[in-house]
């Protein structure tokens, strides 16, 4: 699902060996954001709805077709598609 | 209104109450446009303070004002003053969620940097407390530099403070502006935003470990259920378009009675002649004809507003934009194209909340093939004329089939165009989905109908010109020249005897429209149709169920006789061409209904994509490229129907 090349892109800046992106996460866990890629509009708009370095993530569920998925933060619930989580990096709680 | 007046900004998240408090403070003194150029709504009303009534502009929902849709351009620009047409506003209302501070203070933090006066209006603070969390309202305050006011529009609690805080501001020393602790380093501005965010709720802020929308939690257990989900969607939409259907149709009946004794008692109130004809069949009957579909299209709004309100809307994209996004489109054109089955006018104009300019267009260029209300009648004809008693295996009636295969090919095509255009004039990456999940609540009942009513509303008043232009037009075509016979046709007489439905007949043979309906069949021969048939065609653009009523008029039987006539449909079956071939037959039939799926066959949607595109180029793309497509379609249908043997 996800690209390779995005997860490339995040995992070079990763300081963290434990970084993971937020796409291959599975419903259920609780993860918190480490970095969010920047440079382009949709790693921006990610940024501007809350996730953020330190913030927490749940992930709920999946939609019936397998994408978009539900996360939970801060107080409210937000609808991604799995591309779109490739841009974010974030490490088990 | 007095040109002294101040002006105020209402501004906060989509789903934060916005829209609701804006309600109670303006009441009714509201007014609906669109800001110059775009199709983003402007609201404006009257906020009465104290005796001082004040210019309170409602900016569209948003998250950020770094512009990354056409939303957020417009309300960075209102906000600075450079939208033409409004006065920056002297103070900013920012509404905010009481259960959702973080993000929803996002966006005042990019406001307060600007340096707009502001006063926070906080929401949902009684659901906020209720499940036990604590908001210190003077030390948020202190914090942001703002007055923050818990407001409750229900019992009306703070809204008087909010007025005054507003007026105090306005009236306050200029150029002593709030300040905020946003350090200017070097650091990413949206992870320094949130970092001040996050420190001034972790002062302001006690939080327990109850969960504010945890029946919201328990709900969408159910409805954004991997399988669950799916029925109760379809289960949903099965009961919106029931109820259309059966609720509507009285009224529709209704409608069309009074604009039938409208027309009547125009014409009796008017000398006989060419100005009563005008007025009666031509924009009494033409506006009448389309207007009788309102019925349909408030209850449909009701309905979409109802989804909106209650926060279903989101669910019903989540659900589904994974089978949408194989199209290249976005999960939120799910319900526009489904509403579409009933009427392709709301369908469109609900596409607004499709935030890409491209996605939106994609998904207004396919909304009219789905099978709207008004191709009923055609379908109604063609199978009752010639399909009523077939069966395929002795059981499963062939009328039934020829319609389910007629909703397929209009979905079908949908698909197939949008993938196209896609892929060319509105090329795209796919589009993010970045949508939030609101919180579910009861709709609010005054937001439902207002909603519902405007939109209508904006149907009527956009649509009506082009409707009334469109109507003129056609009736011109029919009416002229006349023939000899067309002077006696007026004077209201009732029951129409056989000789004025002969000359009604002849002087529809005889005029431009006739003229052109022979002039094209050449181009429709190769469909089956002939000339009589062509006229049909040219007068069913007004609106496809025009056809019933123009093939009456054309084979004498009378325009009164509606599909179901067994006057109009032996005259169907017993029609001949000069050579005395049947001008119909069944694969006929069936080649006009593949036509009618597809081809752009309804003045409104092209008035209103007009209206919603901002340009007469894509409206009048999509005449020519539905046009050509059903061209095509039916071309196949009846030449490869004949090669088979069928005609």
């Amino acid at each position: 699902m996800t690209k390779p090349a995005e997860e490339q892109i995040l995992t070079d800046n990763c300081r963290d060996a434990r970084s993971v992106p937020l796409s291959t996460i599975e419903p259920g866990a609780s993860v918190r954001v480490v970095d969010v890629d920047a440079s382009g509009r949709v790693g921006r708009r990610l940024q501007e709805m809350g996730l953020v370095p330190g913030v927490e993530i749940r992930v709920v569920k999946t939609a019936p077709f397998g994408d978009p998925f539900e996360l939970r933060l801060l107080g409210y619930k937000l609808a991604i598609r799995r591309s779109e989580a490739a841009h974010v990096l974030v490490m088990p709680v | 209104m007095n040109a002294e007046a101040l002006t105020f900004a209402l501004a906060g998240n989509p789903n934060a109450g916005k829209t609701t408090l804006f309600n109670a403070l303006t009441g009714l003194r509201q007014k609906v446009a669109n800001f110059p150029g775009v199709t983003v709504e402007r609201k404006t009303g009257r906020w009465n303070i104290g005796g001082t009534t004040v210019h309170l502009i409602d900016l569209p929902g948003l998250y950020s004002l770094d512009a990354s849709s056409i939303d957020e351009e417009i309300a960075r620009k209102v906000l600075s003053g450079e939208a033409a047409g409004v006065e920056e506003p002297k103070v900013v209302i920012a509404v905010v969620d009481a259960t959702n501070l973080e993000r929803n203070l996002y966006l005042v933090t990019q406001i307060l940097e600007r340096g707009t006066p502001l006063v926070l209006a906080v929401t949902m603070v009684d659901v906020f407390e209720k499940q036990g969390h604590l908001l210190d309202f003077e030390k948020l305050s202190a914090l942001l530099g703002v007055r923050a006011i818990p407001v409750d529009v229900r019992s009306g609690r703070g809204l008087s403070d909010l007025g005054k805080a507003a007026m105090d501001l306005a009236n306050g020393p200029q150029g002593v502006r709030p300040l905020i602790a946003v350090p200017e380093d070097d650091a990413n501005p949206v992870f320094r935003r949130y970092r001040f965010i996050s420190g001034v709720v972790q002062e302001a802020v006690r939080h327990n470990d109850n969960d504010a929308h945890a029946l919201s939690e328990k709900i969408d257990h159910v409805l954004t259920h991997r399988f669950f989900g799916l029925v109760i969607l379809l289960f949903i939409l099965l009961l919106i378009f029931q109820t259309i259907f059966s609720w509507a149709a009285l009224p529709m009946d209704l409608l069309d009675h009074g604009f039938g004794a409208l027309a009547d008692a125009a014409r009796a109130a008017m000398p006989e002649g060419i100005l009563a004809d005008l007025v009666s069949d031509g924009i009494i009957a033409g506006v009448g004809g389309v207007l009788i579909f309102l019925p349909q299209i408030l209850l449909l709004f009701l309905f979409i507003s109802i989804l909106e309100d209650s926060g279903y809307m989101a669910r019903a994209a989540f659900l589904m934009d994974k089978l949408m996004s194989r199209v290249g489109l976005h999960g939120k054109a799910f319900l526009p194209l489904i509403s579409s089955f009933a009427c392709a006018i709301p369908g469109i104009m609900a596409t607004r909340t499709i935030e890409d300019r491209r996605d939106r267009f994609a998904t207004i260029m396919i909304a009219p093939f789905m099978s709207c209300s008004a191709r009923l009648p055609v379908y109604t004809l063609m199978i009752a004329a010639f399909f009523s008693t077939q069966t395929i295996a002795g059981f499963i009636s062939l009328g039934a089939v020829l319609m389910l295969g007629m909703y397929f090919l209009g979905i079908a095509a949908a698909i197939v165009t949008a993938f196209v255009f896609k892929r060319t004039i509105l090329k795209a990456p796919t589009p993010p989905f970045i949508m939030e999940m609101p919180p579910y609540r009861m709709p609010n009942i005054r937001t439902v109908l207002q909603n519902m009513l405007e939109r209508s509303w904006l149907f009527v008043k956009r649509a009506g010109t082009v409707i009334l232009a469109i109507s003129i037009i056609l009736w011109a075509l029919a009416y002229f020249p006349r023939t000899q016979a067309g002077g006696d046709t007026g004077a209201g007489a009732a029951g129409a005897s056989s000789t004025e439905v002969l000359a009604e007949s002849r002087q529809l043979e005889h005029s431009f429209a006739g003229m052109l309906g022979r002039a094209i069949e050449p181009v429709i021969q190769p469909l089956g149709f002939d000339w009589k048939i062509g006229i049909a065609l040219i007068a069913s653009f007004a609106a496809r169920e025009v056809l019933v009523s123009t093939l009456s008029i054309i084979y004498n039987v009378g325009k009164e006789a509606n599909e179901e006539s067994e006057t109009l449909l032996s005259a169907i079956r017993g029609a001949r061409h000069d050579d005395g071939s049947p001008a119909w037959t069944p694969l006929t039939a069936v080649t006009l209904m593949v036509f009618f799926v597809l081809a752009m066959q309804c003045m409104s949607t092209v008035a209103i994509v007009r209206r919603e595109t901002n340009s007469w180029r894509w409206p009048l793309f999509m005449v020519v490229y539905m046009t050509f497509l059903a061209y095509a379609a039916a071309f196949v249908t009846y030449q490869g129907g004949k090669l088979l043997g069928f005609g």
